[in-house]
């Protein structure tokens, strides 16, 4: 099936286990369990589900939310053409249909009456009921719902209904500890060990920060973009400061205390 | 002639053995033998450095002060300091000083003179440049005029209170002020205590508290409050340590400077560091921070009574160097700044034959431990760095193996001399070092037999009744600046009376209050209102619905937004009534019956109910003020409060007396204000009369305050208006408020016009 070949995960992407989660994300998937993945931002969420689909070998359907997604975004929507209307699924239905791995990114961005959609399919019923086309679909075997969010940064309006939650397994991501973080940035752009560990004493003195006027650490994405920017030749003082103390923060203490952390760590 | 005198002549006609000198002394014209006794030393010391033309210049002067009629004092002075203070100065400043001198002897200040030229030669030292000491001379010359005062017409009869006081001080202030931070001390001294001698006095000698604020304010350097927060983070970021930080001040205390340290209640910092060795003070706060931090994460406590205070301070350098060595490894950036603060002792610089060298020898070692390029070439020396860095090199190792490493090198290089009270000092003081004082554990308390009293505590007293007061700054226009925590607001609840009052107080405005009702049905707000073009919604809004069909009839892509929904939107105001409760509100009105108090109940009550049916938040405050000390705010209705019977009973009970300090009422009143979550936020002003206090001359002043009161307020987002009962406000008002006010002419149609006011301002 052709639709199913274009969701597919061709390459295999590089992801470091931080402890068991592969193995407890593939017993999870054997039962068809729904997963919901919390964590900082940028701490590899979207890279571990990638990671999975292709261990697996599923598609994986991505959907990025937003608050002005509504549920029909989700589900499909009638559209007019010339001869009267015609039905397009929407990801998620054709993720059900098709046996993939729907996985809603940044799910509490959506509005609430939005995530009630995927109920249905969380639990035995395991099917999608489109109202407006007055089909439900049963899904795929071989499908599965994930969900990830950040407990940190959203508001208090912005929450997961208990009814939601309880029906996840869940997995709770931090960044990495250290050294596996360094290894992570080496792999990842190809600096070496000990400059990606300089990287991350940096990053980890921003996380220090957290609650003290930063909303959220430096995440080890912006750490790979720092030492991406090494590679390209850029100086580390000046690519620190581009890449990971410019973007998380308009505080100028917080800017002053980071860039002394950047010369202090780099000498 | 009296017994104890000596005659006149004696002194004339002294002999000196020099002839330079006996030359000097007969120019000198001078029979004061206590000048006669020094004057050869004196001599000798300007002959050494001044030319022909410029001693006799100097004997010229010395002469001149010797015959102002102020005794013997003022020459002696003179003709001993000067050759420092030229020294010092670099350059020559006799004239403008004698023109000083001569203005001070013609006003009936003459009896500074001594003091002033006292400590010129410190001052000239702290200044160093001839331009900056004739800089000073102006200082001096400004403070004499400008406190000299009279009691009438123009010739000054009273001498400074401040001046000598002034003299006496300068040399301290400008060890801690520049040139400018000095003449902004002075300033605000002469204009705040102008009219005060003794509090004038007070302030330039240093007694007072402004005294101290202000100097704080001007001193140079990096001053801790203002890099409070960045070093916290950084402390935080780089060594998860949320520890507090307490500054200690390092301004009264020259001889025995006050080292950092840190206890169980947070770690001791200087008030203020200047740039030094090309660190900046920030830095420097780091560098002191982090050393801290490293003992505090390494060092672990130890038995101090079996070693002596040699070998506890040789104990003490290793253990700095070694916390030091293992924070440079972790952040390499710090070795920057570490070696440019640590001294850098020159091997030869102290005899051990005559003078104490351990602390040398201890500084040199403790450069050479965290300095791999220090050039020191002595054997045992480097035997010990290589011993040291050894021992450190795996995990780091601990306290007690470097203190063992440091009582070797005491038993290694100990000398007699070590013993000598002359301790060589230069170079030796690493200031960024805390005092260690956390390193030591003490077995025994001391020698004392009968060290088993416990302290006594002092019994607390009961719980102070009230809130404790809340301070605020005033703005001086005069020194563009602000007084630094200068009214004391008390506030507290105001007391009640009898609620019926304002019932029958509103029964008898029945009339006006039906008016008031039916605009405040208009004003009430809508509370459904229709959001249109919603692609989902509640019901089909037909119009677009209808428009969305031709388009699709007709081939072009329809809206698909067809539908409406309902929301509520409400009035989102906050309002804070602000009521002068001065003294005049007490005065009756033209007609006789009533006075201005009750009339402001009466409107009071009507804005609340009003505002109350309308459903804002709304709260009600009064204020009255007896001078800076005493500024009494009461509320009356809070913002939760509904206008029910507490609340009527606390404004049947107002009352009037004291003063109107706005200022101060209006900062504290928008303190609650602003911590309101409403999209307009109103500070609603009634007051008859412009700002005054008993302890202020100076209307404008209070003026002015109030004016930036509003600035204030307005920053803060918070719109204030004023509603005046004063006819004559027109010359002041529209300066505080700007446009934000209005001028009842009529009073008695105050509890009409308030809430009419009121609903068309937020209408």
């Amino acid at each position: 099936m052709s639709n199913r070949e274009q969701f597919l995960v061709k390459a295999e992407p590089f992801y470091q286990a931080q402890g068991r989660e592969v193995e407890l994300y593939a017993a999870a998937y054997a039962a068809r369990l729904p997963v919901m993945v919390k964590g900082p931002t940028g701490c590899g969420k979207s890279r571990f589900v990638e990671y999975m689909a292709w261990k697996l070998g599923k598609p994986l359907v991505s959907v990025a939310c937003n608050e002005d997604m509504t549920a029909s975004d989700l589900v499909g929507r009638y559209l007019l053409d010339a001869g009267g209307t015609r039905w397009l699924d929407g990801p998620l239905t054709t993720a059900a249909r098709i046996g993939a791995i729907c996985y809603l990114d940044e799910i509490v961005e959506a509005r609430q009456d939005t995530t009630v959609v995927i109920h249905p399919l969380t639990d035995h019923r395991r099917n999608l009921p489109l109202d407006k086309k007055g089909e439900v679909v049963e899904a795929h075997p071989d499908f599965q719902l994930v969900i990830s969010y950040n407990p940190g940064y959203q508001s208090l309006m912005k929450d997961l209904k208990q009814s939601t939650k309880q029906r996840f397994t869940a997995f709770d991501f931090d960044y990495p500890e250290a050294g596996l973080e360094a290894g992570i940035v080496a792999t990842e752009t190809g600096i070496d060990a000990a400059t990606a560990g300089r990287l991350i004493q940096v990053a980890q003195a921003a996380r220090n920060l957290k609650g003290h006027g930063l909303d959220e650490g430096i995440s080890t994405r912006l750490v790979v973009y720092a030492a991406t920017l090494m590679r390209q030749g850029v100086a580390a003082g000046d690519a620190c400061r581009m890449a990971m103390v410019r973007p998380i923060t308009d505080d100028a203490d917080i800017r002053a205390t980071l860039d002394n952390a950047i010369d202090s760590v780099f000498g | 002639m009296a017994i104890g005198l000596r005659p006149v002549s004696d002194a004339r006609g002294r002999r000196f053995a020099h002839p330079q000198v006996q030359d000097a002394w007969a120019a000198l014209d001078c029979g004061f033998a206590q000048v006669a006794d020094v004057f050869e030393e004196c001599a000798s010391e300007a002959l050494a450095s001044f030319g022909a033309a410029q001693m006799a210049a100097y004997i010229e002067a010395a002469r001149g002060l010797g015959k102002l009629g102020r005794g013997a004092e003022p020459m002696l002075i003179f003709l001993q300091e000067w050759p420092a203070v030229v020294a010092a100065a670099r350059g020559d400043v006799l004239a403008p000083v004698l023109d000083l001198v001569k203005a001070m002897q013609k006003s009936p200040n003459g009896g500074a003179i001594a003091g002033f030229l006292q400590t010129l030669a410190p001052v000239a030292r702290r200044l160093q440049a001839i331009e900056q000491l004739e800089l000073y001379l102006d200082l001096v010359r400004e403070l004499m005029q400008r406190t000299s005062t009279s009691i009438h017409g123009r010739h000054i009869t009273f001498p400074s209170p401040s001046l000598p006081v002034f003299c006496r001080q300068a040399p301290q202030l400008l060890g801690l002020l520049s040139l400018g931070g000095l003449r902004n001390w002075v300033d605000y001294g002469i204009l705040s205590h102008a009219t005060h001698p003794e509090r004038q006095e007070e302030y330039f000698a240093l007694q007072s508290a402004d005294s101290h604020a202000i100097l704080q304010r001007e001193r140079h350097g990096t001053l801790f409050v203002d890099v409070e927060r960045k070093l916290e983070l950084w402390l935080r970021a780089l060594w998860r340590e949320g520890e507090l930080l307490v500054p200690y001040s390092t301004a009264f205390d020259e001889i025995r400077q006050p080292l950092p340290y840190y206890d169980s209640q947070g770690m001791r910092v200087p008030d203020v560091l200047d740039d030094a060795h090309g660190i900046a003070g920030l830095d420097r706060y780091r560098a002191v921070l982090a050393h801290m931090v490293g003992h505090r994460r390494w060092t672990l406590p130890q038995i101090a009574d079996n070693w002596s205070p040699f070998q506890r301070m040789a104990v003490e350098f290793f253990e700095d160097c070694r916390v030091e060595t293992l924070l440079m490894r972790e952040f390499p950036g710090l070795r920057r700044v570490f070696l440019a603060l640590h001294p850098k002792p020159a091997p030869g610089a102290c005899d051990p034959q005559t003078t104490s060298c351990l602390r040398h020898r201890l500084a040199m070692l403790s450069r050479a431990l965290i300095d791999p390029d220090h050039g020191y070439t002595d054997a045992v020396l480097g035997e010990f760095v290589a011993r040291f860095h050894g021992l450190l090199a795996g995990a780091g190792a601990s306290t007690a193996e470097v203190a063992q490493l440091a009582l070797a090198w005491v038993a290694k290089t100990r000398r007699q001399s070590d013993q000598l009270a002359r301790v060589h000092f230069a170079d030796t003081v690493i200031d960024y070092r805390d005092d260690n004082r956390q390193m030591w554990r003490f077995i025994e308390q001391g020698d004392e037999e009968e060290a088993f009293d416990e302290e006594r505590r002092l019994q607390r007293s009961d719980e102070p009744v009230g809130l404790p007061p809340r301070r605020y700054p005033e703005w001086d226009y005069r020194s563009v600046s602000y007084k630094p925590d200068w009214t004391s607001v008390y506030e507290a609840l105001h007391p009640s009376g009898d609620a019926g009052k304002i019932d029958r107080l509103l029964a008898r405005h029945a009339a006006l209050a039906n008016q008031l009702k039916r605009l405040l049905d208009i004003l009430k707000p809508q509370d459904k209102v229709r959001l249109r073009y919603q692609e989902e919604g509640s019901e089909l809004d037909l119009d677009v619905a209808l428009r969305s069909l031709i388009d699709l009839k007709s081939g072009a892509m329809p809206d698909p937004r067809i539908n409406m929904s309902h929301t509520t939107a409400g009035r989102n105001i906050a309002v804070m009534v602000l009521l002068d409760l001065s003294e005049s509100l007490n005065g009756k009105l033209a007609n006789g019956t009533q006075t201005v108090l009750e009339l402001s109940q009466e409107a009071v009550s009507l804005l609340a109910w009003a505002i109350d049916r309308l459903g804002d938040p709304c709260a009600i405050a009064g204020f009255h003020s007896n001078t800076r000390h005493e500024v009494r705010f009461h509320h009356i209705k809070g913002f939760s409060e509904r206008w029910d019977e507490p609340v009527k009973a606390r404004v049947a009970a107002m009352q009037a007396g004291w003063s109107t300090r706005m200022g101060a009422a209006l900062r504290h009143a928008g303190h609650y204000l602003a911590a309101r979550k409403a999209d307009k936020r109103i500070l609603l002003l009634l007051t008859d009369g412009e700002p005054s206090d008993v302890d202020v001359d100076d209307a404008a002043y209070l003026r002015a305050d109030a004016r930036r009161a509003v600035d204030e307020l307005a920053a803060k987002g918070l719109t204030t208006f004023c509603l005046s009962l004063d006819p004559k406000a027109d010359d002041y008002v529209s300066e505080i408020f700007g446009r934000r006010w209005r001028v009842l002419d009529r009073i008695e149609r105050l509890p009409e016009q308030l809430p009419m006011l009121y609903l068309n301002l937020t209408r």
